[in-house]
Parts: C-alpha cells; sequence; structure tokens
C-alpha cells in the first residue's frame, strides 16, 4: 500500500547527522584512557580500547554512508544538501582522526614522556571537549529545523558555537606550549619517537580543528 | 422506464463500492498527517474520521454531487433517451471504481476525483456526441485542479509564516502558544462552520439562514470549540526530562491538541468533495430513474448522500484502518506544528471549492499545502520526484478513466438498450 503523502515526505536527515555526531564525540572520549593505560604499560589494554575506537569509527562510517544515501538530489530542503553533506564530512574527520591516533599509539607503542605527561593529558581533555561542544551545537539542529534556521533558537546556536571558538583557542595555546616542552627534551630521546610525537601533538590538536571546523559548517546553516 | 428498481439498486451499489474504495484508502492520505505526527493516536484518527468524513459529506456534498450529476454533461441531449444517462453514470461509477482499484494495487498515486470526471466526460464525449458535455464547465474543473494546490500552498505558507513568527522564533515559544493556538483553533472552526452554513445547509435542510446569522452561529461555534481547546491546553505540564533533548517538546504538544481539531476539519472538507463526487453519478441515476426526467429540478435525495457516507465508514472500518496504521509508523518528522498548518490551508480550499461546487482532489490539495509548508522552510526534506509524479498521475487517470467508462457504457448499453 502506497500512501502519497508518506512517500512525498523523504527521510529527515537530522537524527541521523545528530547521531552521527555522538558517534565521533565517543570515540575522542576512549583517547584519555588509551594514553594513560599506555603510560602505564597496559598494551592489553590499549589495544582493546583501539579496538573501541575502531568499531566507533566504523559505525560513524555507517551512518555517514546512511546519510548521504537518504540525499538525492531530487530532496527539496530548507538548507542546501551540499551544506549538510559538508557538515557530516567534518563531523566525520573528527572519528578518523581518532582513529589514527589510537591506532598509532597501539602499534608503535607511543608513551607521553614522563615530564610533559600532566600537561598532555589537559591538552588531550581540552580537546575532548571541543569535541563535546561540537556535538552540543549539533544537537540543536533539530531545534534549528523547527524554528525555520531563524529567531531565537540562533542566538543559542550561537552562543554555542562561540564557545566552542574559545576551546579550540586554548587547545591552540596548549598545542605551543607542548611542542615547546617537546623541544626542551627532545635531543635527550629516540630522533624516530620524537618525530612521532611532534606528529601526535598535531593529531589531537587536530581533533579540536575539527571540532571548530564543525561550528563554522553549522554557522553557515542560519540564516544571516 | 424499463428496469428502473434495477438501474437504482445498480447504481447503489457501484456508488457504494466508490465511497468504499474512498474510506479504505483516500482517508488515510488526509488523516496521514494527523497520525504520523503523533498528534492523535490512530484509534482517535478512525474515530474522528468515521465522524467528520460522515458529516462533511452530509453536510456540505450537496453542491459538489449536483456537478457531477447535472454540471458535466448536458441535460437536454438526453430528453428523448433518459436510459442514456443510466448507462453512462453506471458505467462511469464502474470505470472510476475499478480504475482505482487496479490503481492502488499498482501504487499510482491517482485521484478519485479525476477518475469520475474523465469517466463522465469519456461516456458522453464519445458515447453520446461532443456537444453531449458542457466543455466549459470541464474547463473550470480542471482549471480548479490547478488553482486548488496553489491556493493551498499559498494559505498553508502564510499559516506557516505567522506560526514562525508569533511563536516558534520567539525567546518563550511555550508561552506564545499558549496564547495564540486558541485563535488558530478559532480560525479553522469558524471557517468550517461558516461555509457548511451557508453553502452546504440548503441541501439538506429547508432551515434558511441569513448571511449575517452565518456569520454569527460560526463565530460562536468558533468560539466554543477554541474555549474547549484552551482549557486542554492549559493542563499541558512542560516535561523536563524531553525538553532537554527537544526543547519544543512541550510548544509541539500544544499544538498537538490543535491538530485535533484540524485533522476534524480536514475529514469533513475530504467528505464534502470526495464522497460527494463518488455518490454523484449515484443521484444522476436516481432522479433520472424516478422521474424519467433529465435534470429534475427535484431536490438531492437525502439518503444518496447518506449512501456515501455509510460506505466511507465500512470503508474505513474494513480495511483503512491498516493503511492509516501503516502511514502512521511511515511519516515520523511531520510535527504538529507542521501538520496543523498543511491540514487547514488544504481542508479551507477543499471547502471552499465543495461549497462552489468544484469536484478537486484532496489528495492534491494537501500535497499542495504540504509543498507550502515546505517553502516557509518547514519540513527538513521533501521528495520532489514523488510529487512530480502525483501530479503527472492525472493526465493518465482522465484518459484511463474516460476509456474505461466508455467500454462499460457500450456493453451496459448492449444488455438493457
Amino acid at each position: 500500500m502506497v500512501n502519497i503523502i508518506s512517500e512525498m515526505l523523504g527521510k529527515s536527515p537530522v537524527q541521523p547527522i545528530q547521531d552521527h555526531i555522538g558517534v565521533a564525540y565517543e570515540c575522542t572520549q576512549m583517547l584519555p584512557s588509551l594514553l594513560e593505560a599506555a603510560n602505564l604499560n597496559d598494551w592489553d589494554k590499549v589495544a582493546k580500547v583501539n579496538e573501541r575506537i575502531r568499531n566507533l569509527e566504523h559505525d560513524a562510517d555507517k551512518i555517514k554512508m546512511k546519510i548521504r544515501s537518504n540525499l538525492p538530489k531530487s530532496l527539496f530542503m530548507p538548507v542546501p544538501r551540499q551544506d549538510l553533506l559538508e557538515l557530516v564530512l567534518v563531523q566525520d574527520k573528527i572519528a578518523n582522526i581518532t582513529k589514527s591516533i589510537a591506532g598509532m599509539i597501539n602499534q608503535r607503542k607511543i608513551q607521553i614522556p614522563t615530564v610533559m605527561y600532566d600537561e598532555f593529558m589537559v591538552f588531550v581533555n581540552l580537546c575532548v571537549d571541543a569535541a563535546k561542544f561540537a556535538k552540543k551545537s549539533v544537537n540543536e539542529l533539530d531545534e534549528l529545523y523547527e524554528t525555520g534556521f531563524r529567531g531565537a533558537e540562533v542566538k543559542l546556536v550561537q552562543e554555542l558555537i562561540d564557545n566552542l571558538d574559545e576551546i579550540e583557542t586554548k587547545t591552540d595555546l596548549k598545542q605551543h606550549a607542548m611542542q615547546s616542552e617537546l623541544f626542551k627534551i627532545e635531543k635527550e630521546m629516540p630522533p624516530v619517537d620524537v618525530m612521532f610525537l611532534y606528529k601526535l601533538i598535531d593529531m589531537v590538536g587536530g581533533i579540536a580543528d575539527m571540532a571548530e571546523r564543525v561550528g563554522r559548517r553549522l554557522e553557515l546553516l542560519l540564516a544571516k | 422506464m424499463e428496469y428502473q428498481t434495477t438501474y437504482i439498486i445498480l447504481a447503489g451499489v457501484f456508488g457504494l463500492f466508490m465511497a468504499w474504495g474512498i474510506g479504505a484508502n483516500d482517508v488515510a492520505n488526509a488523516m496521514a498527517t494527523s497520525v504520523g505526527s503523533k498528534a492523535i493516536t490512530i484509534k482517535t484518527a478512525i474515530i474522528i474520521a468515521a465522524i467528520f468524513e460522515f458529516s462533511g459529506a452530509i453536510l456540505a456534498g450537496g453542491e459538489v454531487t449536483k456537478t457531477i450529476r447535472k454540471g458535466i454533461v448536458d441535460p437536454d441531449t438526453f430528453v428523448n433517451s433518459p436510459e442514456l444517462l443510466i448507462f453512462g453514470m453506471l458505467a462511469s461509477l464502474l470505470a472510476a471504481g475499478i480504475w482505482l482499484l487496479i490503481a492502488s494495487k499498482k501504487g499510482w498515486p491517482v485521484s478519485t476525483t479525476h477518475s469520475i470526471v474523465g469517466a463522465v466526460v469519456g461516456f458522453a464525449a464519445v458515447g453520446i456526441g461532443f456537444d453531449a458535455v458542457h466543455w466549459g464547465k470541464v474547463g473550470t474543473i480542471v482549471m480548479s485542479w490547478v488553482v486548488s494546490p496553489l491556493t493551498s500552498g499559498i494559505i498553508a505558507f502564510l499559516i506557516f509564516q505567522s506560526v514562525h513568527v508569533l511563536i516558534l522564533r520567539t525567546d518563550d515559544p511555550l508561552k506564545m502558544a499558549k496564547r495564540y493556538v486558541p485563535f488558530y483553533i478559532f480560525l479553522t472552526a469558524f471557517f468550517m462552520t461558516l461555509v457548511t452554513i451557508k453553502k452546504g445547509l440548503k441541501h439538506v435542510s429547508d432551515i434558511h439562514v441569513s448571511s449575517s446569522e452565518a456569520y454569527i452561529y460560526a463565530a460562536i461555534i468558533g468560539i466554543v470549540v477554541a474555549v474547549i481547546g484552551a482549557i486542554f491546553i492549559s493542563k499541558i505540564q512542560p516535561d523536563k526530562a524531553k525538553e532537554k533533548e527537544f526543547h519544543f517538546h512541550t510548544v509541539e504538544k500544544v499544538f498537538a491538541v490543535l491538530m485535533v481539531i484540524t485533522a476534524s476539519g480536514l475529514a469533513f472538507a475530504h467528505g464534502s468533495n470526495d464522497v460527494a463526487n463518488a455518490v454523484g453519478p449515484l443521484a444522476a441515476v436516481v432522479s433520472t430513474a424516478q422521474s424519467g426526467i433529465i435534470g429534475s429540478k427535484a431536490a438531492l435525495n437525502p439518503w444518496i448522500l447518506l449512501v456515501g457516507g455509510i460506505g466511507i465508514v465500512i470503508g474505513l472500518a474494513t480495511y483503512g484502518r491498516k493503511v492509516i496504521a501503516t502511514v502512521g509508523t511511515k511519516i515520523t518528522h511531520l510535527t504538529p506544528s507542521r501538520g496543523f498548518a498543511a491540514e487547514l490551508g488544504a481542508s479551507m480550499t477543499i471547502v471552499m471549492a465543495s461549497s462552489t461546487g468544484m469536484p478537486i482532489s484532496t489528495t492534491h490539495t494537501l500535497v499542495g499545502a504540504v509543498l507550502g509548508v515546505g517553502l516557509a522552510k518547514g519540513i527538513s526534506a521533501i521528495n520532489l520526484s514523488v510529487v512530480r509524479g502525483i501530479f503527472a498521475s492525472w493526465v493518465i487517470t482522465i484518459p484511463a478513466g474516460a476509456i474505461l467508462s466508455i467500454v462499460f457504457f457500450f456493453i451496459l448499453r448492449a444488455i438493457f438498450g
């Protein structure tokens, strides 16, 4: 039995997009425990957490594919289809980077030098926070649709995005501080390890960068 | 006239069959937005549909019935051979009924109205002669098929824009919803009552209501319904847990009260148009068979509209329930603030059309209204390829209805003629 009205209403991408950022954020949440376990030489746990992150990233990919296939060109939507697709793409990168970080630590048995460990964990948690704020902002998507991307709700979302920007600025400073710390001790360490530590710092900072870009993408949807 | 009773019984059975088909199939389209938005349960939807489809058919269906009965064909052509009109109308009922059955089996989005009009035009133009058709009237009807989705789209667009500005985009949407939703309830009840009193009642009773009286009665009914609605709305308490997930949860619950009213309005409008145009041919057969005179001035027999009303309720009870239940699970993201605007836009347009005797497609009008809400940025995704298919289908439906009715016309003439 075909019902005309139900056929005409396409599948709404809103909930899937919110689910997607939820999974991406869940990925980043695993990172602190993974780094902790690595520094405690608990490589079994590192492998386990790495596996979790891989699975979550895979889930995020599946949601991403589903969103894409449910957004054919024949849809009429309040916001451009391309903007939504790009939002999902950036969200997905949060999960992707996290997976790469976890894989690298697991494979190369990377440990954070003790002198910079505490500060590094602050840095990681700050980046996870950025992802959390990205999720919070994207979770307002259904409310934005409800109000046609205008009015009081837009102000609320703008505030969330501003918060996200602030956190990202903090992570930038922290990232810089981490690089300076590492520079001080790099001569006493095996060069390859140092290389990968620099890379790790960049990648962790990349999570916050992507979170900020999620905010930028969301901002584009708001009516000016 | 020979076989007089046979003709009436046959027409009654075919008319009942058409009305049954509408109840089984079409009503689901009318109720889909309400059930899908979870504003009302499936059980409530069926009760609302039964009551308001029935009363719409009886109270406001007279004018459309008249159009099908004697507006499309030229009665003068049949003066010497009233049987031909009877065969034609029986053929039209059969043709439309069978075409709808095929279409719903195949899943084609066709319109009851278009099938019936196509069938009546078909038998008259080919079976009788080109001049037997009031082409001017047919032209107006076809125009109304273009105009009605446009009108409902514009009304729904404006209604939903007002909802955005007055309620959703404000700092305290819940307070504003509680303040303004009773006005929308008033508007719905007022408009439906007004058109019914002014245009529909004369077909079923001798009570004469003057224009100013009609406005007063409609206002009284509007206020009563709005007050009842306001009482229900005042009882709604914010659900903090659900609001955390979706800030507009409670606001939508206020709109859900409104949607019960607009769903009733749409069911009423649907009854007034679709049921009426299904029993139009039945009315033509009965009046001709009883009097032997074509296009007699005799008033519409009230039992004819009753047949339509009963048929639709049986259709709902036997088959429509299942269809509505399926639809309800499929549409999940049309919230009451959207659904009501679409329903109100559609039902206003349909009731206006019914009052002027225009047989329009309820479904197309509703599709137009949903598009209107979509243009006001109200709907997250509308599948335009489906919409194109819906509007293209009437191009096929008219010749299909016409060809089938021509075939049945010649068969019936061979049997009884």
